[in-house]
């Protein structure tokens, strides 16, 4: 019978949750908001996603070909960069532009560092940020979607008011996933249900710019509904590799997300400041993670 | 429920740690005795410390108590014949290490010289459990003698540990049931010796019928039962003193420090039974249990039986790839061998099919399950990290030395990650690094 058994480790039992599991997760509870955006949007905002989520998985896949390393597309998390990027992105985007943009997340900000839980910024944040660096453009144009007409702003920085019902239900210009607050919020809750994420990232955040936002006299449902704000804090900022892991971390990390959105909003050059903000404080998460080390269980001093 | 009043609360609430399944299907099933044994190979080292030395040789003939080894300096326990017979020499195996070679005759002789104990002092107490052989029998294997030998310390809380976390086991359970008397008594005995104000027998939520025949039968007001939440690892002896007491113990000081002294039920039924009839720790009562095993069972069985004989007697089912524990699912020891042998300090033999197995993982995905499931609130993902990039400096800083290997990091991780398995590397590579 020896021949049987095998020898490991304790503990000998494992919880059903998987990487995989999580991943799965995250994509469904995108769906709600990538499903509207597209009927928003229309044909190009499904052809802007399918085509950032094909580069995505295409290019992981041949990275690991031409590396010889195992495949890691079972994963999932390639299609969770690729639909995040598409989301972060207007419909008007040019296809082969949004392919450049997942083969750069992918490629240069999570293979470049050793892939999967080694990266040290969100690739689909990065990806957005290159992008509107380089084709600043085709990046800012986007879709009235009641009267279809091509605009270039947002309700942050459009003069026409916006009312809050529509903010919030997504009736507005924006990118494709963005647009819903109340879709991303169903998403968002989804998550913390089944425990894939903890809300303190995205109350830490959201609250500091509404509270902010109100001290300074702007509306409120535009700051916190009208542009990127639901989607990154509920889906780019709770990203675990790139953010903090105690809840005080998570904690001083949302704070400083809403803070430096708040900050370049109001004072930067820059219509939305979602995205660098989150790219600034994932930056700072060693340190964070560093100052928020929890003394251990009966610990003493040495 | 009745007698409410003598029911106490947790006073500490450990917030991390685990939901497992329970998975007790044993607690309700009559233990059955294994008699049918023709040789056991009994181990010299059952315990934590120096392992005992031989006191008999080739052809000697022992009876059931007989002394076959004995206590080789302060930390260590003496080692008694399980079965009567002849001795047949000292071999060695992977998990047990050097074992005395005894074959059975199968009548069970008792030893002629055994005789009861009459305790007075806490001297005597020490002394009664070094002669018993009694280790720590809810796994650790610490001594028993050393245990009770609090010196000059201050002891107000004997704690009694029924709280039995880990799946499947059910033995302490059935103690409780079965040989309540002996339990009662076994407390009352160490409390009123060592002149310790107050008994707390713990037991976890899901052994209500436990809890109830507690407090129906037990008349003392000093000795007080406490009903835990069940949550993995409660019965680990830091988690528990903390739910206990509220006190928490420090790295690297012992329960009796805090003022605490923690035994499990079954060691201090023993430790009566031993000092009323003079049968020292032969026998050992285990769960059998697991996905493989045809016919799960409480069996005792005589110290030093091979697995093969109890797997044997249980029966196990399939022709697919097995994992027989000594212990628990979640701390007990994997075996590379069926011949290796019961040891004083196990409590149970888990089997488990290898096709219950998850698949492949990934690479640390850093969810940080593992960090807030931890009842030491270290940081498993950080300190793997440390250990794969051979930042070994970084591990003090870490606290790794304040794991208690419990399983949780690596029962939770998405990833897969042998987490556990790293820690005890990580502490390995650290104490080295120390004693540099």
């Amino acid at each position: 019978m020896n021949e049987r058994l095998k020898v490991t480790f304790a503990p000998h039992l494992r919880h059903p949750d998987t990487t995989k599991g999580i991943m799965l997760d995250v994509i469904i509870a995108l769906l709600p908001a990538s499903a509207f955006g597209c009927i928003l949007f229309g044909i190009r905002a499904f052809a802007v996603l399918v085509t950032c989520v094909t580069a995505a998985v295409l290019s992981e896949f041949i990275w690991n070909k031409i590396l010889k390393k195992p495949n890691t597309l079972g994963d999932l998390s390639a299609i969770v960069t690729g639909l995040l990027l598409g989301l972060n992105l207007s419909s008007e985007t040019p296809l082969w532009m949004a392919a450049v943009g997942s083969i750069f997340a992918i490629i240069i900000v999570k293979q470049l560092f050793g892939g999967i839980g080694c990266n040290i910024v969100n690739p689909a944040i990065t990806a957005r940020v290159m992008m509107l660096v380089s084709f600043s453009g085709a990046m800012t144009k986007f879709i009235e979607p009641v009267s279809d007409a091509v605009c270039s702003a947002t309700p942050l920085v459009s003069t026409e008011a916006v009312s809050a019902k529509n903010l919030f239900f997504g009736m507005h210009s924006g990118c494709i996933g963005e647009t819903s607050s109340f879709l991303l919020l169903v998403g968002g809750i989804y998550l913390v249900i089944r425990r894939v994420i903890s809300p303190v990232i995205p109350v830490c955040f959201i609250g500091t710019v509404a509270i902010l936002s109100l001290i300074s006299g702007e509306s409120l449902a535009v700051s916190v509904f009208g542009g990127g704000l639901m989607l990154g804090a509920i889906f780019m900022a709770t990203d675990y590799t790139t953010t903090p892991t105690t809840t005080l971390g998570k904690a001083v990390f949302g704070l400083g997300c809403g803070l430096f959105t708040f900050l370049i909003r109001q004072f930067g050059s820059l219509p939305e400041g979602v995205s660098y903000s989150i790219l600034i404080m994932n930056i700072l998460v060693p340190y964070i993670d560093k100052l928020t080390l929890r003394k251990p269980f009966g610990y003493i001093k040495q | 429920m009745e007698h409410k009043e003598k029911l106490l609360r947790p006073k500490g609430n450990i917030s991390r740690g685990v939901l497992l399944p329970h998975l007790k299907k044993t607690a309700e099933y009559e233990t059955v005795v294994l008699k049918d044994v023709a040789e056991v190979r009994i181990p010299l080292s059952q315990h934590i410390g120096t392992p005992a030395e031989p006191i008999v040789k080739k052809g000697d003939k022992v009876f059931v108590g007989t002394l076959i080894a004995r206590a080789n300096g302060y930390v260590s326990a003496g080692v008694h014949s399980s079965v009567s017979g002849t001795v047949k020499g000292v071999e060695e195996n992977a998990n047990n290490g050097k074992c005395i070679l005894i074959e059975s005759d199968g009548a069970y002789e008792t030893e002629p010289s055994l005789k009861t104990r009459e305790v007075k002092t806490a001297k005597d107490l020490s002394l009664a459990a070094a002669e018993c052989g009694l280790v720590g029998l809810g796994g650790a294997g610490f001594p028993t003698s050393v245990k009770l030998d609090v010196k000059d310390k201050q002891i107000d809380t004997l704690i009694i540990n029924a709280a039995e976390c880990e799946p499947y086991i059910t033995v302490d359970y059935r103690e409780c049931m079965d040989n309540f008397d002996d339990v009662l008594k076994g407390v009352t005995l160490v409390k009123n010796i060592l002149k310790i104000p107050e008994a707390i027998i713990c037991v976890e939520s899901n052994k209500q019928k436990a809890i109830e025949k507690l407090l129906e039968t037990v008349a003392d007001d000093t000795i007080k039962i406490m009903m835990l939440p069940t949550k993995y690892p409660q019965g680990a002896e830091k988690v528990l003193i903390y739910s206990a007491t509220g006190k928490k113990v420090p790295l690297g000081k012992l329960p009796s420090d805090v003022g605490c002294i923690v035994m499990n039920v079954t060691s201090v039924a023993t430790l009566y039974r031993f000092i009323t009839t003079g049968m020292p720790l032969v026998s050992k009562s285990l769960t059998v249990d697991g996905t493989a095993v045809a016919e799960p069972k409480n069996v005792i069985v005589p110290i030093g039986t091979p697995i093969k004989d109890l797997l044997e007697f249980v029966g196990v089912e399939g022709e697919v790839g097995l994992e027989i524990m000594m212990g628990g699912p979640m701390m007990g020891v994997a075996v590379a061998d069926i011949n290796s042998v019961i040891e004083k300090r196990n409590n149970a033999i888990t089997v488990l099919k290898t096709e219950d197995k998850q698949a492949e993982g990934t690479h640390c995905i850093r969810c940080g399950r593992c960090a807030n499931v931890c009842p030491m609130q270290i940081f498993p993902l950080e300190i793997e990290r440390a250990v794969k990039n051979g930042r070994t400096e970084k591990l003090k800083e870490l606290n790794v030395e304040y794991c208690i290997e419990c399983g949780c990091c690596s029962f939770v991780c998405p990833a897969k990650i042998p987490l556990t398995a790293d820690m005890r590397v990580a502490k390995q590579i650290l104490r080295r690094e120390t004693a540099k």
